[in-house]
């Protein structure tokens, strides 16, 4: 069971939950930007949320299947079909040996995710299949490339997606530079509407805003520390960047604060002009906030559920949106 | 000790990290302070720490707080802390001396003139005080394997420049801050680009991708361009022509 590239967007890599334990040789972990994705995924095809998948940063591509194949598509949702017929976001489909699945552009956040059953199995490196193109580990994903992969997923399943696409409130945590900016700064950074800027990878996302920027006490005189993913880094015109897993591991622009891991996903996903916000959480609230978004992880495999039921099984038809998301079937 | 009262400095990292600081500027003491306790902390082998790191003057440890919490690293950060003078620690076991052939100035690595200077000093006595001083790996980050590098004399503790440049390539040897960086692949830099190895930090096609440890120690030999060349066409194990050569404890 393998994909065959035929075409595909300038930013796709392999991804999985990255790599663990070379931070102190200045290699930061990789791995999905939305790595809630990859627990999706995992769960539509019923497999290891560590399998490894195509993450597709606003395009996808067209893939060919060389036998029978099992895919699910997760993330960002954008418009596939097998075979010029539409296929379901947040589902998992069967392709036949020849068919081909194709993958446009983003309709509402930042990266796509495109799973095979038993994961893509291309080369493992220090633990890991993630592409960290910054460390020059992996390629971005090419024409005449093929997607290996050995098992088989369940297919004809659904799951409702946590809404994540379009930017919103992130919870954040002090970090040990958030001192460095004074109250009258804290308080103006939690009250500011940002606007995700045209300048975001994988290594990170400008944000901008009205008016003046968020300056730190002697910004210029720091010591390089320790940066960790989801570190909001003042630069030296005082806007943030949202740091993502490709980021440096060490750095002298100054920190204000630290957005967890649980809202992580949804920063990633944040399509270029959409509105951010900061709330500064206490570690207790964080630790609670973390351990709620870990128990969904668990419960996701037991709600999917199938692509095409039986009206007659429905007891609540009636209660059913059956309009909405209707798309133009001459489009 | 000379160190300012309120370090050790022990402070939280976003969600799941601990920062134990020794000092505010990058000192020899604050240095050796700071891998000597990183590589405590990697002996206590706590169930639930992910990954520990050192930087110029701290020591990082990332951990999983459903599994091991706040209070429980804080607990033994202090303990540790109280176990020693960790500014007098040793250097860690089985270090070892890169000697490194370097092309210094020419338009292989065209801010020597520059930099020295900015060092106050001719190119020559520039290029013989630097290939005279061993450096050590202060610590590794930015970009994979990618070594920090001092300290140099206080002659070289020039400012950054205020405009990057663009690009310098893999095994480039740039100055600033009394520090070396050889940098692991191509980047832009506000650092003073002096010399010029075919030393490779990260080695990712190779078993061992990582070619040094904090606490190694590092000589940059000059060559001339003709034997960079030379070097650039035989030697395929990304060591660039160096030799290395166990310091004993």
């Amino acid at each position: 069971m393998t994909l065959t590239v035929h075409r595909i967007g300038p930013a796709c890599t392999i991804q999985d939950q990255g790599r663990t334990g070379y931070l102190d040789q200045g290699l930061s972990r990789s791995g999905a930007a939305d790595g809630l994705a990859l627990f999706e995924g995992a769960a539509l095809l019923g497999q290891s949320p560590e399998c490894a998948a195509l993450e597709m940063a606003g395009m996808g591509g067209e893939f060919e299947a060389t036998a029978l194949t099992t895919i699910a598509l997760t993330g960002a949702p954008m418009q596939a079909s097998i075979d010029g017929s539409p296929v379901v976001w947040n589902a998992s489909h069967q392709m036949e040996a020849g068919q081909r699945l194709t993958i446009g552009s983003v309709l509402q956040g930042s990266y796509g995710y495109l799973h095979v059953g038993g994961g893509i199995d291309t080369e493992v490196f220090l633990g890991s299949r993630a592409a960290h193109l910054t460390a020059r580990i992996g390629k971005a994903v090419q024409v005449g490339d093929r997607l290996p992969a050995t098992g088989a997923g369940c297919v004809g399943m659904k799951l409702r997606p946590d809404d994540r696409f379009s930017g919103g409130v992130l919870r954040v945590v002090a970090s040990f530079q958030t001192s460095l900016f004074d109250d009258e700064t804290l308080m103006r950074f939690t009250q500011t509407d940002f606007q995700r800027g045209p300048r975001a990878n994988r290594m990170g996302m400008q944000l901008d805003s009205e008016g003046e920027g968020f300056a730190a006490k002697g910004q210029l005189n720091i010591l390089s520390e320790v940066i960790t993913p989801g570190d909001i880094q003042m630069t030296g015109s005082g806007h943030p960047f949202i740091l993502l897993p490709e980021c440096q591991t060490t750095g002298g622009y100054p920190r204000i604060a630290t957005v967890l891991p649980c809202d992580m996903p949804r920063a990633a996903q944040t399509p270029p002009g959409a509105r951010v916000r900061f709330e500064f959480v206490t570690l207790e609230q964080a630790l609670a906030l973390q351990a709620a978004y870990d128990a969904n992880l668990s419960r996701l495999p037991g709600r999917i559920e199938p692509l095409v039921r039986d009206p007659h099984d429905i007891a609540d038809l009636l209660s059913y949106q059956l309009i909405s998301g209707m798309i133009s079937a001459t489009d | 000790m000379t160190h300012v009262l309120n370090f050790p400095l022990v402070r939280t990292v976003g969600f799941d990290g601990l920062l134990v600081t020794f000092a505010d500027t990058m000192t020899e003491a604050s240095n050796r302070a700071a891998l000597a306790f990183r590589s405590a902390i990697e002996k206590l082998e706590l169930s639930g720490v992910l990954e520990t790191s050192a930087s110029l003057a701290s020591a990082y440890i990332r951990f999983d707080p459903t599994r091991l919490p706040h209070t429980d690293v804080d607990d033994q950060v202090m303990q540790l802390l109280d176990q020693r003078d960790w500014y007098r620690a040793p250097l860690p076991d089985g270090r070892r001396l890169m000697q490194v052939p370097t092309v210094y100035g020419t338009d292989l690595a065209p801010q020597l003139d520059e930099a020295a200077a900015a060092a106050g000093l001719s190119a020559a006595d520039a290029i013989e005080r630097l290939s005279q001083t061993r450096v050590r790996v202060l610590t590794i980050g930015f970009a994979p394997g990618q070594p920090y590098l001092g300290p140099l004399g206080p002659e070289f503790n020039i400012p950054r420049l205020k405009e990057l440049t663009p690009m310098v390539p893999e095994g480039a040897l740039v100055l600033a801050i009394s520090q070396f960086v050889l940098f692991s692949g191509p980047t832009p830099t506000g650092w003073r680009h002096m010399g010029q190895t075919a030393f490779r930090c990260f080695r990712p096609e190779m078993a061992q991708s990582f070619a040094l440890n904090p606490g190694d120690e590092m000589q940059f030999v000059p060559v001339s361009r003709d034997e960079l060349e030379g070097i650039r066409a035989t030697c395929t194990d990304g060591s660039g022509g160096a030799t290395c050569t166990e310091i004993p404890a």
